[in-house]
């Protein structure tokens, strides 16, 4: 049997403060990420015991869950959103937490902000109040979500009490084909392996088509680990993820940045290390995929039609329920299905390289009319970004508008919902029912795909939009 | 936050015998704005549960009088997508003290574990003789044994055993939460912080 450490086991083992026998480990957390949701009853819960947080140096906070994302500059209109903003600003005040709320220079999705200031650093233990967590683990870091109880723990103690996840390994060899995006490959591994397929695994990703993904890729890979049960996902940090962090506001600098680089080097798999599971996939098979159904498994390359109940694993009457609940029908075709809005945005697709894809394909074509379009940056930088490589233009000239920073219809806590029964492509994670408003049906889908779906007002292959020498 | 010890639960249960239960059904996005752990269970499940109206939907389980109970039974992978706590607040403010499946999300899991709502994890066949027995009797007795970790349907006697480790389960048990936990090893915490190199 291998002796070697795999990568998590290496960042995992380092945090480890005490082990319990038979109960969970006691980690330290290196950084973490607070926003306005589920942080209030957590810092009720210090309040009461009179204690104060920890490492305020190690605690970031931020507003994006539950914020508008128009006008922000006036105040918030729903009173209950306004008071648990204000809530969070108070907590960050009373404990000397940086906080960045509506409006400040480096406000925007937690897990956009994170990597953008160098809080996220290969090596680091990362926790926060929301699955997608999950994201920071493209830079080789242990990134996972949070109960509220564990919020309190972290503030209180800067360690949380969890037992260590299995190991998975997901080989991708091969490239991807014209058209298909990291956000298509995590898709299609859901697909493969069910919402339930990696519970109870920490996922390292591994083979050329992660090697060959740029940072933002990664981040939408991981970031969407969760979505197949897993408690986070890892790739191992190389010169890119250097290149990326380098300079930022929060990593280290100098005789620090050589020191740690020590540590980052070390960070891979051994050779001989073994994982409880390992699956492999060739990248070439990977097709665009769309989703049909309401949780993020139920997913397909999109020229097939909707798989028959039969031919999909688990219960025939939750398929049906799905299936119902979206009024599609098993063997129907999903191209060419009239669809009512487009979101592009989110912290798995919200990123600048999300935005210069989208606009590469509307670019010189008209958004359709009967389609509403939100296209929400991840960031006040990415809304920078956009608007310093020209990009606003052209978007603006197909007749698309830029949102402010936020969640917004992702989970549609604030004013951005969709309505009853409306379909929606959606660059976001989840497509659970009712997740993007009370009876909205969401087709989950790449930048790409939500952008051949805005200018044609159906769901369309964009190989089908894209000039052959684009491949 | 402390909650109430648990021993053994004698319950009749609900059934909710769909797979994949996300906690956005459990709690949706919209009630989530609250700044303190109150109200809930009132929004336990809201739109499956309530039309648009406001009206209870008659056909959902929390809605018909003949099921009850402090025991929730789910189909396969219940709990999982959003890491949201306030689902698990949902289920115990409402009055379930245990959830039983054969299969969970983890970090639904772990929320529950923190807040004093046990999740029994069983065989996809003992999960299906529960939904059976529920189903041909509303009234079927359920037995949660923590100590002994077993679950059992009193009636016919049948029973499985279930896992839950040692240190969770001393919690469960007394009403323990973490923090008390963390906050004794202050020190050693502290220790270990000098020497991170992060
Ligand atoms: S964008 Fe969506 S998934 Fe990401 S942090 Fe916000 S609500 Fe969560």
């Amino acid at each position: 049997m291998g002796t070697g450490k795999t990568l998590f086991d290496k960042v995992w083992d380092s945090h480890v403060v005490r082990n319990i026998e038979n109960g969970p480990d006691v980690l330290f957390i290196d950084r973490h990420l607070v926003h306005e949701v589920t942080s209030p009853v957590a810092f009720l819960g210090l309040k009461n015991r009179g204690i104060k947080v920890l490492h305020p140096e190690r605690t970031f906070a931020t507003a994006d869950h539950n914020t508008p994302t128009i006008n922000q500059h006036l105040p918030v209109k729903d009173p209950l959103s306004a008071n648990q903003l204000k809530a969070l600003e108070q907590n960050a005040a009373e404990h000397h937490i940086p906080y960045w709320g509506l409006g400040h220079q480096k406000n925007g999705i937690v897990h956009v902000i994170g990597p953008e200031n160098g809080i996220t650093v290969p090596g680091a233990t990362i926790v926060c109040g929301d699955s997608h967590t999950s994201t920071h683990g493209a830079f080789g870091a242990i990134a996972f979500g949070i109960g509220t109880s564990e919020v309190e723990m972290v503030l209180a103690s800067q360690c949380i009490m969890q037992p260590k996840a299995k190991r998975m390994r997901i080989n991708i060899n091969g490239s991807l084909s014209k058209a298909v995006t990291p956000k298509d490959v995590a898709l299609y591994i859901i697909s493969k392996l069910t919402t339930s397929g990696a519970t109870g695994y920490f996922v390292e990703y591994s083979g050329e088509v992660f090697r060959d993904m740029s940072m933002e890729g990664r981040m939408t890979v991981c970031n969407l680990s969760i979505e197949m049960g897993a408690r986070g996902g890892i790739i191992a940090p190389d010169e890119k993820t250097f290149e990326y962090i380098k300079g930022r506001e929060y990593t280290p600098k100098g005789a620090a940045w050589d020191k740690a680089m020590t540590y980052w080097e070390t960070l891979k798999t051994d050779e001989d290390a073994i994982f409880d599971k390992e699956v492999t996939f060739d990248g070439n098979d990977i097709e665009p995929m769309i989703t049909y159904g309401t949780n993020p498994g139920m997913g397909i390359g999109i020229s097939n039609g909707i798989p028959q109940a039969e031919a999909v694993e688990g219960g025939v009457s939750t398929y049906k329920k799905s299936l119902q609940y979206m009024d599609f029908n098993e063997g129907e075709a999903m191209l060419g299905k009239k669809i009512d809005f487009v979101f592009l945005g989110s912290c798995t697709n919200g990123r600048i390289e999300d935005f210069r894809a989208f606009t590469s394909l509307v670019k010189g074509r008209r958004k359709a009319d009967h389609v509403t379009a939100w296209l929400v940056p991840g960031s006040h930088r990415v809304e920078e970004a956009i608007k310093e490589e020209g990009l606003l233009e052209v978007l603006n000239e197909a007749g698309f508008e830029l949102r402010e920073p936020g969640c917004s219809a992702c989970l549609a806590m604030n004013d951005d919902k969709i309505p009853a029964g409306k379909y929606a492509v959606s660059t976001s994670n989840r497509n659970f029912e009712g997740r993007q408003g009370p009876g909205a049906r969401t087709l989950l889908a790449s930048p790409l795909v939500a952008a051949a779906a805005a200018v044609t007002g159906k769901v369309t292959d964009p190989r089908e939009l894209m000039e052959p020498e684009m491949a | 936050m402390a909650y109430d010890k648990f021993d053994i639960l004698k319950s009749t249960a609900v059934p909710l015998p769909l797979e994949n239960v996300d906690t956005d059904q459990i709690i949706p996005a919209r009630f989530l704005k609250a700044t303190e752990r109150k109200g809930f269970g009132d929004n336990l499940f809201r739109d499956w549960r309530y039309n648009a109206d406001n009206t209870p939907k008659e056909q959902f389980v929390l809605n018909n009088p003949i099921y009850s109970g402090k025991i929730l039974v789910g189909g396969k992978n219940f709990g999982s997508g959003s890491s949201r706590e306030h689902a698990a607040w949902a289920i115990y403010d409402y009055g379930f003290r245990a959830v039983v499946s054969s299969f969970f999300a983890d970090i639904f899991r772990n929320n529950c574990l923190n807040i004093g709502v046990l999740p029994v994890q069983v065989s996809a066949e003992f999960l299906q003789k529960i939904f059976s027995a529920i189903e041909a009797d509303p009234d079927t007795m359920l037995e949660i044994h923590l100590e002994n970790q077993v679950i059992r349907l009193l009636d016919s006697g049948e029973q499985e055993s279930f896992q839950i480790n040692d240190y969770k389960k001393e919690n469960m048990l007394n009403g323990f939460d973490d923090i008390d936990y963390l906050i004794n090893i202050k020190e050693e915490i502290r220790s270990f912080t000098e020497n991170t190199p992060l």
